[in-house]
């Protein structure tokens, strides 16, 4: 119950600053520690790379937000990012296909991931995380018997002796390294897609819905909500998000490595995890997955500039999520669950 | 009484004075009861009379917070399920899944107490346990092959577990034995042989305290009965039982308000035809019609199946048997979907589980239903939406600051108003209201009952499903009475009294 005394109120009144801008505040913090020990950091060329560099993290946590929107996580982003980089590197190489065809082709593979999901989670009723966890093992896998677990690479040797006859388009390799302005492309498109997601979220009946079936799903379903098929549609935009994610990935790297986004799942969940915590919202939200995202690339620059080796990042990424975490679980002073009014 | 020579005059266990509290809420407010060996004590108690705060206190897993328990007139300490065996008292839980350890064999959870206890051999093949198994299964008579014990305990069903359950109890010769509900999920012919082995018990002078909702089982079973309501004590019979006392016991209060306040309405026109219903495992099919313009009260006590009649009316539960007619076609609801679009709508039984969403507020949990009727191409109008929760706010006189305000901060009956405007508002076919009144303030109550009439007049076909008779005639046009799955009267306010509703909600088997 509420404190009974000045001193407990003020104390809860405290906290609930803390929790609603602390998050923002260490961003903020971490940043002016970075600028004004490390010239390099703040120009904008820095700043632009910084989040380029991050767009495809940000881009899978809004997929993996969306499926924490409505109560479950996808652990299969990772492995749909990988399949979209093998997909788009052999239809351009194996099938001296378009870029175009290649997107195309890559964004079919996320809807049809996603769907599968929802199958197994809706259908099948397999929880979520035990449906997806198995759905990361069988792409992770299915993906290296077309190319016997070789990556895709222009002018590589196919196994009738023959060499590949398509390349990586120029138009494709632009996903990447293209700009509108002075903004980079991937930038455009993850801002692009947080303010679509955020409003989709937030402004539509769909996103409501989604909210409705996170926060309590029987009381969803006895308003006359079709919980299964939101629930799926989560799963198919998860995928899909994926996907571009991996477009990104691949137009970055310009070959289908074949470990490519295997390392990406535990990023994407940090920063929906992250996202959940910020501005003490406490439910999965889109700017909040953007936020998480562009702390964790101010942590991981910075550090790079500090001199820090690669194989300090993870410890650092880590510290971070349990740091939201802490901000999200033990701090928040909201309640958790209901408890039954008679 | 008769046997006060025989047995221990203080009774095998007397309760005095015992008090719980749950944070602000006091649930039992000094029960002071006896338990006399060598009889069956059936204990009654609508939902939230203290009944199951009661039995964990007897049984070691809440403690007491005042009061004292005498086993055979001594003053005992039950604080750990280790002393409540320890004192002869031994319990078999509603829910036998949390008693019955998955994964172990038949044999293992006989003898599971024992093994945790430390006594025999720490190592030992399951083999080697099974003629203890044996012995602990023989002292209920039940003649189980090794197959049997060798089975995983999940799989050998409900009565059979529950057997098991009450086997272990019994290897501890306890001189009280608490039954809490024990039938619920059992069928007739596994009911019988619980039964008898309940009468051999009593008759080997065991004191049994038997915890159901059913009355037919009180009748066939129990030597006397108590009444628990509010937390406190309110009715002591032997038999034979004036079981319609017994059930006003339960629901309380003596009603004044007799039907003269009301204008009734009789629809004329059928909404719903039911023909051939299944609302209970075991209970036989029944008919009935819902008409509009009126208000349908069906009473009932807990587990009457009045939950399952709103379910199935709106597509949240399948239909164990039956059909249904609305406006003289098919009506199939295939999901909840399906009712709401033609208009039939549900305001259900538990509202925190099934109608509260965290962190939610007047507006967005009113609006939730109906965002189509806010919302231009998907997109929220959230002035609309404001609007909307503004007006239930108005005419239903919430005490809230605003349409922002969080749900968990208004007092329940003023959740409860926003809960069930939100259907009643949006021009109901059939308005179904399960337990409306609900751990809602009279006022609320009172507000809520006369939006539900009005809609009735408007020519909706409203169903208030209570089990309190008082809130019955504050609503109801037409009663029906549900007891265990049947309906066993069905009258126009007007034509009956209390005591004809309450005589017929206990007139069972």
């Amino acid at each position: 119950m509420a404190g009974t005394t000045e001193d407990t109120s003020a104390l809860d009144r405290a906290r609930d600053v803390i929790v609603k801008y602390g998050f923002i505040a260490v961003t903020i913090v971490l940043f002016l520690y970075f600028a004004a020990t490390e010239p390099a950091f703040a120009t904008s060329s820095s700043l632009f790379s910084m989040l380029k560099f991050v767009s495809v993290t940000a881009i899978l946590g809004l997929g993996v937000m969306f499926t924490m929107v409505v109560g479950g996580l996808d652990l299969s982003i990772g492995s749909v990012a990988g399949l979209a980089v093998q997909m788009a590197a052999m239809t351009m190489v194996f099938y001296n296909m378009t870029g175009a065809t290649a997107v195309g082709v890559v964004l079919l593979a996320g809807v049809l991931v996603g769907l599968i999901n929802a199958f197994l989670i809706v259908v099948c009723k397999i929880p979520d995380l035990l449906a997806t966890l198995g759905m990361m093992f069988v792409i992770q896998g299915a993906k290296l018997i077309p190319v016997s677990g070789q990556s895709v690479t222009s002018g590589m040797v196919l196994r009738d002796g023959s060499e590949a006859p398509g390349r990586f388009t120029q138009g494709f390799l632009q996903i990447d390294r293209g700009f509108v302005g002075p903004i980079p492309l991937p930038v455009l498109i993850m801002l692009v897609l947080v303010i679509a997601s955020w409003f989709f979220l937030s402004r539509t009946t769909w996103g409501r819905v989604m909210y409705a079936i996170g926060a309590n799903p029987e009381a969803a379903r006895l308003t006359g909500v079709r919980v299964g098929y939101y629930r799926g549609l989560a799963y198919v935009i998860s995928g899909v998000l994926a996907s571009v994610g991996g477009l990104i990935l691949v137009s970055r790297i310009g070959q289908g490595d074949v470990n490519a986004g295997a390392s990406s799942l535990l990023e994407a969940v940090a920063v929906a995890l992250v996202g959940r915590s910020v501005l003490g919202q406490g439910k999965p939200n889109a700017w909040g997955t953007l936020l998480g995202a562009v702390l964790i690339a101010i942590v991981l620059t910075g550090l790079t500039m500090k001199g820090f080796q690669y194989y300090h990042q993870d410890t650092a990424k880590g510290a971070v999520l349990i740091l939201a975490l802490i901000f999200s679980y033990t701090l928040s002073r909201k309640k958790i669950r209901y408890t039954s009014a008679t | 009484m008769q046997d006060d020579a025989t047995t221990d005059p203080a009774g095998a266990l007397r309760l005095e004075g015992i008090t719980k509290d749950f944070g602000p809420n006091r649930v039992l407010k000094g029960v002071t009861m006896d338990l006399r060996a060598g009889r069956v004590t059936a204990l009654l108690g609508a939902n939230g009379a203290g009944k199951s705060t009661l039995i964990k206190i007897l049984s070691g897993i809440y403690e007491r917070q005042d009061g004292r328990i005498l086993v055979s007139g001594q003053a005992v300490d039950i604080s750990t399920p280790m002393t409540a065996a320890q004192h002869g008292i031994q319990t078999v839980h509603q829910r036998i899944d949390d008693s019955i350890i998955p994964d172990l064999t038949v044999a293992e959870n006989l003898v599971f107490e024992e093994m945790v206890r430390g006594s025999g051999p720490r190592v030992r093949t399951l083999k080697s346990l099974l003629p203890r198994a044996r012995e602990i299964a023989q002292t209920l008579d039940l003649e189980w092959s090794d197959n049997f014990l060798l089975k995983d305990a999940f799989e050998i069903g409900i009565a059979d577990g529950q057997l098991l359950l009450l086997a272990r109890a019994l290897n501890h010769r306890p001189k009280v034995l608490i039954l809490d509900e024990p039938t619920s999920t059992l069928s007739a012919t596994e009911t019988d042989r619980l039964f008898t082995l309940v009468r051999r018990l009593r008759d080997e002078g065991v004191a049994i305290m038997y915890v159901t909702h059913r009355l037919s089982e009180v009748r066939t079973l129990a030597d006397d009965l108590v009444v628990l309501r509010d937390g406190r004590l309110q009715q002591e019979q032997s038999a034979p039982f004036d079981m319609p006392a017994a059930v006003e016991a339960m629901l309380g209060k003596t009603i004044q308000v007799e039907v003269s306040e009301l204008t009734e309405h009789r629809g004329e026109r059928v909404a719903l035809e039911l023909r051939g219903i299944q609302l209970l495992p075991r209970s036989a099919p029944i008919d009935l019609d819902l008409r509009y313009g009126e208000v349908t009260g069906v009473i009932g006590l807990i587990g009457a199946g009045k939950t399952e009649l709103a379910q199935a009316v709106f597509g949240a539960e399948r239909l164990r048997a039956g059909s249904m007619r609305l406006d003289g076609a098919e009506f199939a609801p295939r999901s909840t979907r399906d009712a709401v679009r033609r208009g039939i709508y549900l305001a259900p039984e538990d509202r925190a589980a099934q109608a509260m969403l965290l962190g939610w507020t007047v507006a967005t949990t009113g609006s939730l239903p109906f965002l189509a009727k806010i919302s231009r191409g998907s997109v929220v109008n959230r002035r609309a939406e404001r609007r909307m929760a503004a007006d239930i706010i108005n005419d239903y006189g919430v005490v809230a600051t605003g349409p922002d305000q969080e749900m968990d901060a208004l007092s329940g009956g003023n959740q409860q108003k926003v809960v069930v405007a939100r259907w009643l508002r949006q021009s109901p076919r059939i308005m179904l209201l399960d337990e409306p009144f609900r751990g809602v303030d009279l006022g609320a109550r009172r507000d809520l009952a006369h939006k539900a009439r009005e809609q009735a007049e408007a020519g909706a076909c409203v169903v208030v499903l209570v089990s309190d008779v008082e809130e019955l005639r504050e609503v109801a046009d037409r009663v029906v009475v549900l007891a265990e799955g049947q309906t066993y009267l069905d009258a126009y306010a007007s034509e009956i009294d209390n005591s004809t509703i309450i005589a017929s909600m206990s007139e069972v088997a």
